[in-house]
């Protein structure tokens, strides 16, 4: 009994340690107070401000056009990277390229917006390309460090499954071209579903390497957020950080639905 | 299926599974490893190149390493940029702030995250996958509102001093925000689902049989628990204090959000350095010396532990 | 010698510097059930995936049906292999599995139809057809892995380790079947398996395989009863191997210190097999004749249809299974008791390895 009691306690605490702020934020953006913490009464008012402001929704649109082409590359590259170092054996300098492929991990976001402005001014310098930092350069480098996420879950899944079943296929008649696109991908989709999902919030949610490469015209939404609440608070980022909380929830629970009904099958 | 032998020889290498997808194979590989050594590797090489060039007004601001312009050739490097970053104490006591500032957080993370992960891995299956929903949509939720959320609720005129002053316990808003205890709660709060998700990862995967099977040999819960459950959960523990521990180490957002001007952090000065004083080459020495210190144990540290997982497989 | 069905001469294979196979040589014969037997590492599993096609052999070739398929690549071959694990397709339904290889054939759908549906009425799959590999037991498992490789008539069908995922009753159940399924199909299979229990049971010949060569290659009556050298013997079923000298025109077990008289004495042999089940022991001891000796029971494991006692004789230890022919308590032989072995002259066989 004690035993659990000690369960119940821990896990109550840590859960709400987990999502008292985000709540808090959530009821506040409802508050009709320009002071944001001083409770005048419940409105939509800041929701229907944030729905006026151009620069966040610019930013809004810009952030999920940068978030989905990220990754989509950053899962082809990715996918690249799992096959080639799970299934070929014989690749030019292959401890450099393990080095390569795990690393980004490892490396510290602001060494990596830096290393990768310098290299864009350099390559600029040099050959006139990018002729300019914008969003180009922006999706360059979420690419860049997203490929090392999705490489390491393709990684995983390539290496946890039963290589028989590619010589399977190959027994009953594919020829090994194919072998790729009629057995091997469809049978690690999940796991290149949940790569594209991670890089796409990896992206989404980047701001020290988009402040390094950002140009004119490719202010992402955390960037712009940043700006507004850096010296202070901002009731329209509440409202804005309710509406995506929401989504993420929403979006969780109707995976937890999807995923208990499939294993109920 | 007579086809190939009919017509006599087929190249023996044709069929090798190592060898197939032959065209294929060069493009899945030459694709991404060219993308890589491109945007990572030689940027890399460039801070390098940087951090021993000398510092000259101008665009770029710093001197070509190989200058040409007298007809032969002269190399402009210096270690002067290195020199001076550590014999600065101001650099020094930075990194030495980020350093603890990580292991400060990791440990928190630790303790908290620790508990959390074992009883959400020890439950029936059916709350186990609806708490770990709940530990992952803090996971998925933008980083940078959940820092902010604190900034909100820390406020002088915040949730926490309104509950304070409205049960009499203070009579004056406490000033709680922008010190650097406020940055570890703030990182201890954004990276704690690193911690508890490949923990989780691990103890999941637990027997729970050799908890019993401890406890049959003679040993109380607390015995057990550091002499069976914490050793095999020792990669879980590994795994989640490096997730936390490295980007940490180069934290930019939380102390500029959380954070005074009591201490001052290594991302920070970077920054400051590149945007605010111009100075590439320190700016990239400072990188060189970060990636140096903290990135390259860690390397090889992963390197030799691959090779430890690779063993026991 | 172009006879025989699948013809394997003289394959060879290394690993770096590991030896899987050692020129091998082996003949099998059309509609024959074929096992390789030996215990892990001996190369069965190489020469399996040799013969499918997953490893090239360094040397020596390999003709099935009149045709050299030495270089043919997998996809290409006219036969094929059921997986150790079956490889089943995760991504595909039972049908889907099923029809995958037919497919790959460009067959018209009507043909892939009937050939599918025939398959799963023999193999007894009705109403899984729409099932996910996960959704359906292991037994269930190792048909559709058998369907999805008969259903293309292969010449030839490869089974690794058919039988190792299932529990032993099915495992039984399951030899019965495909010795069965093979009789009313026709078709040649090669089974690799490390059990021999199993190969016994199943198959038409087997050839026993250590460290890369084939030591025997037989029938099971002739590999259990002839065994060509001890480590045979010891392989299938349980052997009690003596050490014999020759004495004049004697032999004698060194171990027993007797004497034992072989048909042809004119060969040199080294040592001698009696199988447990061929010494006889009892409790009253008669005279001294030949082939009996006298010993203590050590074990006694009372196993239903027989027992196994475990005798000391002259220091030497050795098995013998008695029938347990009729209920008879009174006379059972109990731990150290001193009992008479015996056996015929024509149950000991001599082999010089």
């Amino acid at each position: 009994m004690n035993r659990y009691l000690l369960k119940v306690v821990s896990l109550v605490i840590g859960f709400a340690f987990l999502y008292f702020p985000i709540l808090t934020l959530i009821a506040y953006s409802f508050n009709d107070n320009k002071r944001v913490m001083v409770w005048k009464g419940f409105s939509f008012r800041w929701y229907g401000k944030l729905f006026q402001n151009e620069q966040i929704i610019e930013a809004f649109v810009i952030s999920i056009k940068i978030a989905s082409l990220s990754a989509t590359f950053a899962t082809i590259l990715g996918v690249m990277i799992g096959y080639s170092l799970t299934r070929i054996s014989k690749i030019p300098a292959r401890p450099f390229f393990i080095f390569l492929s795990s690393s980004p991990l490892v490396m510290p976001e602001i060494i990596l917006g830096l290393s990768l402005l310098l290299f864009f001014i350099s390559s600029n310098h040099l050959i006139g390309f990018p002729s300019s930092k914008g969003q180009l350069t922006v999706l360059i480098s979420h690419i860049t460090f997203s490929v090392a996420f999705v490489a390491v879950i393709i990684q995983s899944r390539l290496s946890s499954y039963d290589k028989n079943i590619e010589e399977a296929a190959q027994d009953l008649g594919t020829i090994p071209n194919k072998i790729f696109w009629k057995i091997t991908a469809p049978v690690i989709l999940p796991s290149i579903i949940s790569g594209w999902l991670l890089a796409f919030t990896l992206s989404l949610d980047d701001l020290v390497v988009a402040s390094f490469t950002t140009g004119p015209g490719a202010n992402t939404l955390p960037i712009v957020v940043f700006s507004k609440v850096r010296l202070g608070l901002s009731p329209e980022v509440n409202a804005l950080s309710a509406i995506i909380m929401l989504f993420v929830i929403m979006a969780a629970i109707a995976y937890y639905f999807v995923n208990r009904s499939n294993i109920q099958k | 299926m007579t086809l190939l032998s009919a017509h006599g020889k087929v190249s023996p290498s044709i069929f090798l599974m190592n060898n197939f997808l032959r065209k294929q194979n060069f493009w899945f590989v030459f694709t991404p490893y060219f993308w890589l050594v491109l945007f990572f590797f030689i940027p890399l090489a460039l801070i390098f190149k940087i951090s021993i060039s000398v510092s000259e007004w101008g665009m770029p601001p710093y001197r070509d390493l190989l200058d040409f312009s007298d007809g032969n050739i002269k190399i402009n490097s210096t270690l002067s940029n290195y020199a001076f970053i550590f014999s600065d104490p101001f650099y020094l006591r930075s990194y030495l702030n980020s350093l603890s500032l990580a292991f400060t957080s990791t440990l928190i993370c630790l303790l908290i995250g620790y508990p959390i992960a074992f009883y959400v891995a020890k439950s029936k299956e059916s709350t186990r996958n609806l708490l770990l929903i709940l530990l992952i949509i803090p996971f998925w939720t933008s980083f940078l509102l959940r820092v902010y959320a604190w900034k909100v609720i820390l406020q002088g005129s915040g949730i926490i001093n309104a509950i304070l002053m409205k049960f009499g316990i203070i009579s004056e808003p406490l000033s709680m925000l922008y010190n650097h205890y406020t940055v570890v709660l703030g990182v201890v709060y954004t990276y704690l689902p690193f911690m508890i998700l490949p923990l989780y990862g691990y103890l999941v995967k637990f027997d729970l049989n050799l908890i019993d099977a401890s406890n049959d040999l003679g040993a109380r819960p607390l015995r057990t628990f550091i002499r069976v459950i914490l050793p095999l959960s020792l990669p879980g523990i590994i795994a989640g204090s490096m997730l936390v521990f490295i980007p940490v180490v180069g934290e930019f957002v939380i102390p500029e959000l959380l954070g005074g001007s009591d201490k001052l952090y290594f991302g920070k000065i970077i920054w400051q350095e590149f945007f605010v004083n111009r100075d590439w080459p320190i700016a990239s020495a400072l990188a060189m010396s970060g990636i140096i210190i903290l990135v390259l144990p860690i390397i090889v540290f992963q390197l030799m532990f691959a090779k430890y997982n690779f063993k026991n497989e | 010698m172009s006879s025989s069905f699948l013809e394997i001469k003289d394959v060879s294979k290394k690993f770096g510097s590991t030896i899987a196979l050692d020129q091998v040589n082996l003949n099998i014969s059309k509609s024959e059930l074929f096992s390789l037997l030996g215990s892990s590492g001996c190369g069965k599993s190489t020469l399996l995936r040799i013969i499918a096609g997953f490893e090239k052999p360094d040397s020596g070739k390999i003709h099935l049906d009149g045709e050299d398929i030495t270089l043919l690549p997998p996809h290409l071959r006219p036969l094929n292999m059921m997986f150790q694990n079956y490889a089943l397709f995760p991504h595909l339904n039972v049908k889907k599995n099923i029809e995958f290889g037919l497919k790959e054939e460009k067959f018209s759908s009507s043909e892939i139809d009937s050939r599918t549906s025939e398959i799963i009425s023999l193999l007894e799959l009705n109403g899984l057809e729409k099932r996910k590999i996960f959704e359906i037991s292991g037994g269930q498992q190792q048909r559709v892995a058998l369907a999805r490789c008969l259903v293309k008539k292969p010449k030839l069908l490869l089974l690794d380790e058919p039988l190792a995922a299932l529990d032993k009753k099915l495992r039984v159940q399951t030899q019965f079947e495909l010795v069965d399924l093979q009789y009313k199909l026709g078709i040649t299979f090669i089974i690799v398996t490390h059990d021999q229990e199993e190969a016994m049971s199943l198959s038409d010949r087997m050839a026993i395989m250590k460290t890369g060569k084939v030591l025997q290659i037989g029938n099971p009556v002739e590999v259990y009863e002839k065994p060509l050298n001890e480590y045979v013997a010891n392989f299938i079923g349980t052997a009690n191997i003596f050490n014999i000298t020759k004495l004049d025109n004697k032999y004698i077990i060194d171990e027993l210190n007797m004497e034992v008289d072989p048909t042809n004495i004119n060969k040199k042999f080294k040592k001698c097999l009696i199988r447990p089940e061929k010494i006889s022991i009892k409790k009253f001891i008669s005279k001294n004749t030949p082939n009996q000796c006298k010993g203590i029971v050590k074990e006694v494991a009372y196993l239903g249809s027989y027992t196994k006692y475990l005798i000391e004789s002259n220091g030497f230890k050795f098995y013998s299974y008695m029938q347990n022919s009729e209920i008879s308590e009174e006379l059972k032989i109990k731990w150290d008791d001193l009992v008479e072995c015996s056996w015929k002259s024509e149950s000991v066989y001599f082999f010089n390895e």
